[in-house]
């Protein structure tokens, strides 16, 4: 089969997967998860096909895998989509099928598959435990299967559908519409337990947050369709004419340049989708999905389209800019990216949550390649999206791992406590070891761990090219969020698995199934190695062994290339400081934990609350966006305007018309019209009443008249002719 | 068979009244078989569409602007004719209402009371909104334009719901005096002209020099009274704010079946009304006053999304989003109207896609609005409220009801992959190079239009439970799901392959414009 029908399996057969299992198997748990495998793992085959295709090809940046088809006839031409695999996609493609298929494989041991069904299951709700009876008439407490097994598994191959698309298309057009689907299978799986309250707010909450960035990329979607009369990468993007005649063409917005004002916009749903600072306030709450789910949003999925987006049209964003006069976008990114970084490592030291201090690291992480895009790094960025994809979703899938063997434990002991808050666990290493060692992994590449990690590669690349590019400020916040996540990393892998239980439950819980501990250690596996393909060739001592592959291949996207730089020591030595003083002061903080009870809280008093509530964030939209929103269109729009002033307007035409009606009434029908009438009537009846009292029936009454008359015409005549 | 082939359009147009003729001898207290011969009846229509369709010719040109054209004289003393004929934006309109109104008929089977009178009026209906988009005269225009708001009246007065009286009073006064400067301004446009043809105004009244008729006024003064008695007449009809409160009053309070027709074919006519008439017979003035017309376009996004959010009834949130919909109907035509006269290739393109987005965003939200009317009736005729704070949780007892619900409200929402996404986009598009600002306004709205669907969601599906159903409510029957499959089937087909319809669309748009 050539490739490109190959590329266009790829995220069909997730969608058939899905719509098999809505029409046929949502009743049917097994069947419906070999669906999903089936989808997920074939589409895994081919990606992996089509990647060692692609990385054979010489200059496959300009030549990619393409092909298209007319969507939208429009006057006398129409708008293409198609497929495309150039490099970019291919690397993405790469870690998109792996974390994919680990996260399916995952959820069938997650979702409890082969357990019993729960006593109180309820749908729309976690599952809640069975009894069992084993055949010593010991009854137990056990883990149930899901309730609503099967709708999972469909809406995750959905997502898988809406990912793979969004990868291998060709056009901005067609990465919307996979971006949106995202959008939707994130709000209906973060809310799949919808009977929770806090489940159906945190739904709304993260499509509407996102949707805020989207109509912002949909205004640059038309602006750039208009402007360029395609949507296509390869005519924008590697088109110098194009891109020139942008930057150069002034928008609407004073000073700024049609490619600012569109990349601007972008960025916007970028800093939506990969929830960057204002807009970040939708991914921690994303916890209340089940964890697979988490991990497919933080790593596979959801935000690494963000981020892929900026990466993507990275030529389109940085045209015009020189390395020296910062343009809009340029600036925009870097701002919001560095900041982001830092803000969100701050907000991860407090919390407990075992997943919500993962939400914050991955706010923080992609603040890292948003801000590397701020700096030039157009590679690292790549890089950290690709090691931050495998390390997040190891971390994520561990955690999980971790709270279903708390669960375990609450439901064995029948304790009161939260199986997420890491206050109450401790000493997980010994029960979990398989589960330990691959979070170990996923920890230390999230910190940046020297050499053996493959964060240590991808961070110390970005740090080198923030140095590089003389933005110091940029440079000094990623340091320092660098050193806040080794700290927050250590202190959630102490608390978590070192030391001594804090808890009942602690103690009795047990390591998880194969079905899940396999895929943790497939990707501690990249966690660690897939720093490897992009080890800088002026690295000290190995530098060069192994050849830089990644900035060859992905790097080759690029048309014009940053000049090659001086490469100072100092970012490599900062970046061995802030991971190894993070990770030991971390240990040092937290390795004598005893009672469930941070030891920071007391000392940082009321910084500490801050930070554990997230700056008030939350409650600041509340009170300044969402508020007045609700007021603008409760009382403004419907009680004020649709209500009171134009239904007013028109009760007062429909009153004016009544008395206009009761006026004519009034004045004209009575006394005119109807005066005129009743004068006929009333003149005609008593002119009757007057006939009738002549009629008395009497022959003498009616001789006198008829002789009167009589004598009265003979009196006429008389007087008429005789006498005239 | 020829003959029949010929007469296609008024086979069509009448066999709706044919049908309701026959039912007038039927027996009233046999309500299956007048339920069951009114939908069969239905049918013919739609049947009779599709073989138009095979055999439309997409490509319109200077010799064949309408097809399956019938002309014959009809009050020949004023020179007006029965021409009827389609074209590619009137074709879908006409297969949009013929699909609407068999699916509404059989959403009407719950209809327990005066059956016969119901289906009747139904059918009655029928014909008059089909004889809007296939008249080419425009007395024959007018007198369909009115035909159809007699029996919607009725439809709303004698089986509607608490506040019908007042709904249906304010319904159809609000229409007929938006009617009365339209009839006006179409006798002085059928004096001037000498005729009421379409076709001959199309090319006479536009570059009119001199009046006949002496009134005292300059000419321009006089065609851009017209011009205001057209645009006033089809702006309530559509409704573009501010004059919409008839709609939401209306809407809610109709049955089921009527809300469907209401919003699904009822308010295209008003749109229909500004491309087929407005645009083409006032090019000047529409150019004048487009900005006008898209502030009002962008108003009705923006607070039709506001009012919807701000509805704790769910018919009158759905009501309200139509409001919104079609707002986008008016920012693409607002746009196009801006660009009539336009050379530059560019603008002809930005011209041709506002368009193509507009005639497209009028067939997509007739599925969808008909469709989310549809399933808060579903939920209406099991749990006698519409109050959203009396459901929550539903999800959990009605799996399937929820699916559907979920399916058709994101189409509503227009996200990409279902139909409104298409429509929505081409008219982001197309306006943007022209009404900027404009539509950069209309994102608000659109973002509101994700709370407010979501909202629905939120209160009807999710969430804790409320007990009171629970044992209480049954999911979707066989029959409603034979109504709404439809629909979602060509909300899925639209959303994922739009050319085949785009296509017939784009190629009139190109002509005409």
């Amino acid at each position: 089969m050539a490739v490109e029908t190959l590329i266009v399996l790829i995220p069909l057969l997730p969608l058939l997967a899905f719509f098999a299992i809505v029409l046929f198997a949502h009743r049917k748990n097994s069947l419906s998860h070999w669906l999903a495998l089936g989808g997920a793992g074939m589409s895994w085959v081919l990606s992996m096909v089509v990647f060692w295709q692609a990385i054979q090809i010489e200059d496959l940046s300009q030549h990619p895998f393409a092909v298209a088809i007319q969507w939208l006839p429009t006057g006398s031409t129409g708008l293409n989509i198609g497929l495309q695999i150039d490099p970019l996609s291919a690397v993405t493609l790469f870690f998109v099928a792996w974390t994919v298929l680990m996260i399916f494989i995952y959820s069938v041991g997650y979702h409890n598959f082969g357990q019993p069904r729960g006593d109180h299951d309820r749908p729309g709700l976690p599952p809640h435990g069975a009894t069992i009876t084993d055949q010593h008439g010991h009854t137990h407490r056990v883990p149930s299967i899901e309730p609503m097994y099967a709708r999972f598994f469909a809406l995750i191959s959905l997502f898988a559908f809406a990912m793979f698309l969004l990868v291998v298309t060709d056009n901005l057009l067609t990465l919307y519409i996979g971006w949106e689907i995202m959008g939707l299978c994130s709000y209906l799986l973060i809310g799949f337990w919808y009977g929770k309250e806090s489940a159906r707010n945190a739904m709304i909450k993260a499509f509407l947050t996102t949707r805020v960035g989207d109509v912002f990329m949909l205004l640059g979607l038309a602006a750039l369709y208009s402007l360029t009369g395609t949507l296509n990468y390869q005519s924008i993007l590697n088109n110098p004419t194009v891109l020139n005649g942008l930057a150069q063409a002034a928008s609407p917005l004073g000073g700024v340049s049609w490619a600012g004002l569109i990349g601007v916009l972008l960025i916007i749903g970028t800093i939506g989708k990969s929830a960057q600072f204002p807009l970040h306030i939708w991914l921690p709450d994303a916890m209340e999905g089940p964890t697979p789910v988490s991990a497919m949003i933080h790593a596979a999925t959801m935000v690494s389209a963000g981020v892929y987006l900026v990466i993507r049209f990275f030529p389109l964003l940085s045209v015009g800019w020189d390395g020296h006069q910062l343009t809009l976008p340029v600036l925009v990114m870097g701002a919001v990216g560095a900041f982001t970084a830092l803000f969100a490592a701050t907000i991860a030291l407090a919390q407990n949550d075992i997943k919500r201090v993962l939400a914050y690291s991955t706010i923080s992480q992609l603040g890292y390649m948003i801000a590397a895009l701020g700096v030039g790094a157009y590679v690292a960025a790549a890089f950290h999206l690709i090691t931050h994809a495998f390390f997040k979703a190891l971390l994520f899938l561990g955690s999980g791992s971790v709270i279903h063997g708390m669960e375990h434990g609450v439901l064995h002991t029948g304790e009161n406590i939260d199986p997420q808050n890491m206050l109450y666990m401790g000493g997980l290493r010994r029960k979990m070891p398989i589960t330990f060692w691959t979070f170990l992994a996923g920890g230390l590449a999230l910190s940046g761990f020297p050499l053996v990690t493959a964060g240590f590669w991808s961070k110390d690349e970005i740090l080198a090219g923030a140095y590089a590019s003389g933005q110091m400020l940029i440079f000094w916040t990623l340091a320092l969020a660098a050193l806040l996540t080794a700290f927050y990393t250590m202190r959630q892998i102490t608390l978590t698995f070192l030391g001594n239980p804090r808890s009942q439950s602690a103690e009795h819980a047990h390591e998880s199934r194969p079905a899940m501990t396999y895929p943790l250690v497939v990707l501690s596996f990249f966690a660690i190695a897939a720093g490897w393909v992009g080890i800088p060739d002026y690295f000290p001592l190995i530098g060069g062994i192994v050849p830089n592959w990644f900035e060859e291949f992905v790097g080759s996207m690029l048309l014009f290339h940053a000049e090659e730089t001086h490469h100072s020591l100092l970012p490599l030595f900062t970046s061995l400081v802030v991971a190894l003083g993070g990770l030991s002061l971390g240990w040092l903080t937290y390795r004598a934990v005893r009672q469930p009870l941070d030891p920071l809280e007391k000392p940082l008093g009321g910084l500490y609350t801050l930070l554990k509530n997230k700056y008030y964030v939350d409650e600041f939209y509340q009170l300044v966006f969402i508020r007045p929103a609700r007021w603008l269109a409760e009382t403004v729009t419907d009680r004020w305007l649709d209500r009171t002033v134009i239904d007013g307007i028109l009760h007062s035409i429909a009153r004016l018309g009544i008395w206009l009606g009761n006026v004519l009434r009034k004045w004209f029908d009575l006394p005119v019209v109807n005066g005129a009438g009743d004068l006929t009537a009333t003149g005609t009846r008593n002119f009757g009443a007057f006939l009738r009292s002549l009629q008395t029936g009497r022959v003498q009454v009616y001789a006198t008249i008829g002789l009167g008359a009589a004598a009265m015409v003979a009196i006429l005549i008389y007087f008429l002719w005789v006498v005239g | 068979m020829d003959w029949i082939y010929n007469h296609l359009l008024s086979l069509i147009l009448f066999t709706p009244t044919a049908a309701a003729l026959v039912m007038l001898l039927l027996p009233k207290e046999k309500t299956a078989l007048l339920r069951n011969f009114a939908f069969a009846a239905s049918l013919i229509p739609f049947a009779l569409t599709l073989v138009v369709w095979a055999g439309f010719n997409p490509q319109a040109g200077q010799a064949l602007p309408f097809q399956f054209v019938e002309k014959a004289n009809w009050y020949s003393a004023i020179r007006a004719s029965y021409h009827l004929g389609v074209d590619g934006i009137s074709l879908p309109m006409v297969l949009l209402t013929t699909l609407l109104t068999p699916l509404a008929i059989l959403a009407s089977y719950s209809i327990q009371e005066r059956v016969k009178s119901y289906m009747i009026l139904f059918l009655l209906l029928e014909t008059g909104m089909l004889g809007v988009f296939l008249a080419l005269d425009l007395l024959l225009f007018f007198v369909f334009w009115e035909v159809g708001l007699v029996p919607m009246y009725f439809l709303i007065a004698q089986w509607g719901s608490k506040n019908r009286n007042y709904a249906a009073l304010k319904f159809v006064l609000y229409t007929m005096g938006g009617s009365l400067g339209l009839l006006l301004a179409i006798q002085l446009m059928g004096v001037a002209v000498g005729s009421f043809d379409l076709l001959e105004l199309y090319q006479r009244w536009p570059t009119l020099t001199e009046l006949k008729i002496p009134l005292g006024l300059s000419l321009p003064t006089v065609k851009a009274i017209a011009f205001w008695a057209f645009v006033v007449a089809f702006a309530i009809k559509v409704p573009v704010w501010p004059f919409h409160t008839w709609l939401p009053d209306a809407h809610t309070e109709a049955p089921t079946a009527g809300s469907m027709i209401l919003a699904g074919v009822l308010l295209k006519l008003g749109a229909y009304g500004f491309l087929r008439l407005v645009l083409p017979l006032f090019p000047t003035e529409s150019q004048m006053y487009a900005g006008a017309l898209a502030f009002l376009g962008v108003a009705a996004i923006i607070f039709g999304a506001l009012g919807a959010w701000a509805q704790n009834d769910f018919k009158r949130l759905i009501a309200y989003s139509s409001i919104n919909h079609m707002g986008f109907v008016v920012l693409g035509i607002a746009a196009a109207a801006a660009l009539l006269e336009t050379t530059s290739p560019a603008g002809m393109l930005d011209k041709n896609i506002a368009l193509n987005g507009a005639v497209l965003q009028m067939f997509n939200h007739g599925l969808s609005a008909a469709g989310m009317f549809f399933l808060v009736g579903v939920l209406y005729d099991r749990a006698h409220t519409r109050d959203l704070n009396d459901f929550g949780g539903l999800y959990a007892l009605l799996p399937v009801y929820g699916t559907v619900l979920i399916f058709t409200a994101m189409a509503s929402l227009g996200l990409p992959g279902l139909n409104g996404f298409v429509s929505e986009f081409l008219v982001v598009r197309g306006a943007w190079p022209v009404m900027t600002l404009a539509t950069a306004l209309a994102m608000i709205g659109l973002f509101f239009t994700g709370a407010y669907i979501l909202k629905a969601l939120k209160m009807v599906l999710h969430g804790p439970l409320n007990t009171r159903w629970k044992d209480h409510l049954s999911d979707m029957t066989g029959r409603e799901l034979l109504v709404i499959s439809p629909l979602m089937i060509l909300m899925l087909a639209l959303g994922v392959w739009p050319a085949w319809l785009l296509d017939m669309i784009n190629r009139a748009v190109a002509f005409l414009f």
